[in-house]
């Protein structure tokens, strides 16, 4: 019993962890863009794809490295050529915007590659589990984990030390008194987006290697990310990243026990932080509340 | 005071014989469809789910349109509404309007429960819990296999015809259309009258200014809480009609998908008119039938559809024609 239980909840990491990428992407464009991209589970799905189609080319790393770079000059286009019209106007437009992208994305993904799902080859040096006893702990799996903590802990540091994180926090802050002094908050809004995108790119990839690749696998993985940003805490990225890994333990220990509820728990974690701390595990107080 | 706050609201003021008279030939037309219906192609099924999705829109624009309240997770109410009825008439009665008025309640207290949990956020935060919430009750319906079907959906009940005292009413297709007119007749009176009142007076001026409502000393998140359930308790009637239309219902009637088709209905015919989500429900259900019977890639023209008038025209047909008629 032990045991299971301890799969189950290293199964419910790893998915955790994809949560936790998307919530960052997602958090990162909410914050800055003030949209909430409903694309962002078709992005992601899109760059899965762009790496399958590339891997026989690039083979796995080199479509790790080259699929999210291409899904995020797409996002560059929408923000450049759709998404910007619309910081001025009421937050439902760009949410009706992003959200008719989804469809039109889902819908070319099917055309292009099939409503079915694909296989996905990852690395034979990954392919194996490490311990006999702990089965569970294949290398692939590791490496999930390893690359969600690794592509976070850089972004943080890219957010903390560059000149671009500086800005793109100080925008969070107050986007008006960043443009008074002198920094183009256009520039910076593509490029924050276009950050968020390459994250939805490499958690698809990621994602598409452990549950499968079906055109519509950001569907199931947007609705649990949404909720790792409330639990964990709106305007705060690690607050993502965490609420995302504690959702997916929790769901993952659901399953153990009683396997229906698995899917709704996460909603009910979402309500009781609700109600017990509106502003979520690491949210700052009164922001939009 | 309150006629210039509605009418700066565009809230239903009905000064002009211009707005009369369409109002007039409106209703008219409305009660003759399944008799001109099939002259123009249509169907009187398809006039039934015109009403309906416009009476769902209609219901979540009084949240949306005239409180402010962005909320993406109406859909829950909507198949709340769906689940009851088919529920009902499955294991409990045979009672159409029992089963009905079973639906709408079940959708209604949900909304009512939910939405002060809701309105802890703000903004677009607001948007993003009503989803999760909504989403929830898809898991759920989509889990609990042996109550709900499952994701095969909801089968086995089917409407029965009404009975009153000493008449039997068959509730065929044309009977049916009529059925849902009075229903749709009944929820626009609803809306209209909350418009009308004190209540919806305040409504409008959270929209317009929360922060000012506030100081006023109005207990703002409570009034938007009140506005999420009466809006709820409508469109879950819209919801409870949608499973008697089609005997059937299934965890798509719950998805959050149906509440972004809900959304743009209401942006596509206006969301500051009361009609607006009306002429949305037209547009938006005509063009699904048509374009999905001639090409398998539907879904992108749904998609167009949204990016299109998001970019072009975000007044929508109600909004872009008042605009054009006060210069």
């Amino acid at each position: 019993m032990g045991i299971v239980v301890l799969l189950d909840a290293f199964n419910g990491l790893i998915v955790g962890a994809f949560y936790g990428l998307m919530a960052i992407g997602l958090s990162l464009i909410l914050g800055l863009n003030g949209v909430i991209n409903f694309a962002h589970g078709t992005f992601m799905a899109l760059a899965a794809y762009l790496a399958f189609t590339l891997m026989p080319v690039l083979g796995f790393w080199g479509a790790l490295v080259v699929a999210p770079v291409l899904a995020a000059a797409l996002g560059f286009l929408v923000e450049r050529f759709l998404i910007r019209r619309l910081y001025r106007r009421e937050p439902i437009y760009s949410l009706l915007l992003t959200f008719g992208l989804a469809l039109i994305m889902q819908d070319l993904i099917r055309t292009i590659w099939g409503a079915q799902g694909q296989p996905i080859t990852i690395p034979n040096l990954l392919d194996h589990p490490l311990s006999n006893t702990y089965f569970f702990l294949t290398g692939y799996r590791v490496f999930v984990v390893a690359a969600a903590l690794l592509s976070t802990g850089a972004l943080f540091a890219v957010l903390r030390y560059t000149r671009l994180g500086i800005r793109i926090r100080a925008g969070n802050a107050d986007l008006e008194t960043v443009a008074t002094l002198g920094v183009n908050i256009y520039l910076l809004r593509a490029a924050n987006f276009v950050l968020g995108i390459y994250f939805a790119g490499l958690a698809g990839i990621l994602a598409a290697g452990q549950l499968g690749l079906t055109p519509t696998m950001g569907d199931t993985l947007i609705m649990p990310s949404f909720v790792a940003i409330v639990v964990g805490g709106v305007g705060s990225l690690l607050g993502s990243l965490l609420g995302g890994l504690l959702i997916g333990v929790a769901s993952g220990v659901t399953t153990a026990f009683f396997p229906a509820a698995s899917a709704v728990v996460i909603y009910v974690i979402m309500g009781v932080m609700l109600v017990i701390r509106p502003r979520g595990l690491l949210g700052q107080e009164g922001l939009l509340e | 005071m309150s006629a210039t706050l509605a009418r700066a609201a565009g809230a239903p003021t009905h000064t002009t014989p211009r707005t009369w008279l369409a109002l007039g030939i409106g209703w008219a037309l409305l009660i003759a469809v399944p008799f001109w219906i099939p002259f123009v192609g249509g169907y009187t099924d398809l006039a039934s789910r015109v009403l309906i999705y416009a009476l769902a829109a209609m219901g979540l624009n009084l949240l949306l349109g005239f409180t402010g309240g962005l909320s993406f997770g109406h859909a829950a109410y909507f198949g709340l509404g769906c689940y009851g009825v088919g529920l009902m008439l499955k294991y409990e009665t045979h009672s159409t309007l029992l089963a009905l008025l079973a639906g709408t309640l079940l959708g209604g207290a949900a909304a009512l429960l939910l939405g002060p949990v809701a309105v802890r956020r703000r903004g677009i935060y607001f948007s993003m819990i009503t989803i999760a919430i909504g989403q929830m009750f898809y898991f759920i319906a989509v889990r609990w296999n042996n109550l709900t079907g499952g994701e095969d959906g909801l089968t086995g009940f089917r409407r029965h015809p009404l009975h009153f005292p000493g008449l039997t009413v068959p509730l065929g297709t044309t009977n049916f259309y009529y059925f849902v007119l009075v229903f749709f007749t009944l929820g626009c009176a609803l809306l209209w009258g909350v418009l009308q009142s004190p209540l919806g007076h305040a409504f409008v001026a959270i929209r317009e200014n929360h922060k000012r409502m506030r100081f006023l000393g109005i207990p703002v998140a409570r009034y938007i809480a009140l506005s999420f359930a009466i809006s709820g308790l409508v469109v879950a009637l819209a919801g409870s009609l949608n499973a008697l239309l089609d005997n059937f219902t299934s965890p798509n009637d719950l998805d959050y998908t149906l509440s972004g088709n809900l959304l743009i209905i209401a942006v596509l015919g206006g969301m500051r008119s009361f009609w607006g989500p009306f002429v949305g429900a037209i547009i938006f259900v005509l063009v699904r039938d048509y374009v999905s019977s001639l090409i398998t890639n539907w879904m992108t023209v749904i998609g167009l559809i949204f990016v299109l008038s998001v970019l072009f025209f975000p007044l929508g047909v109600l909004g872009f024609l008042r605009r054009r008629s006060a210069q």
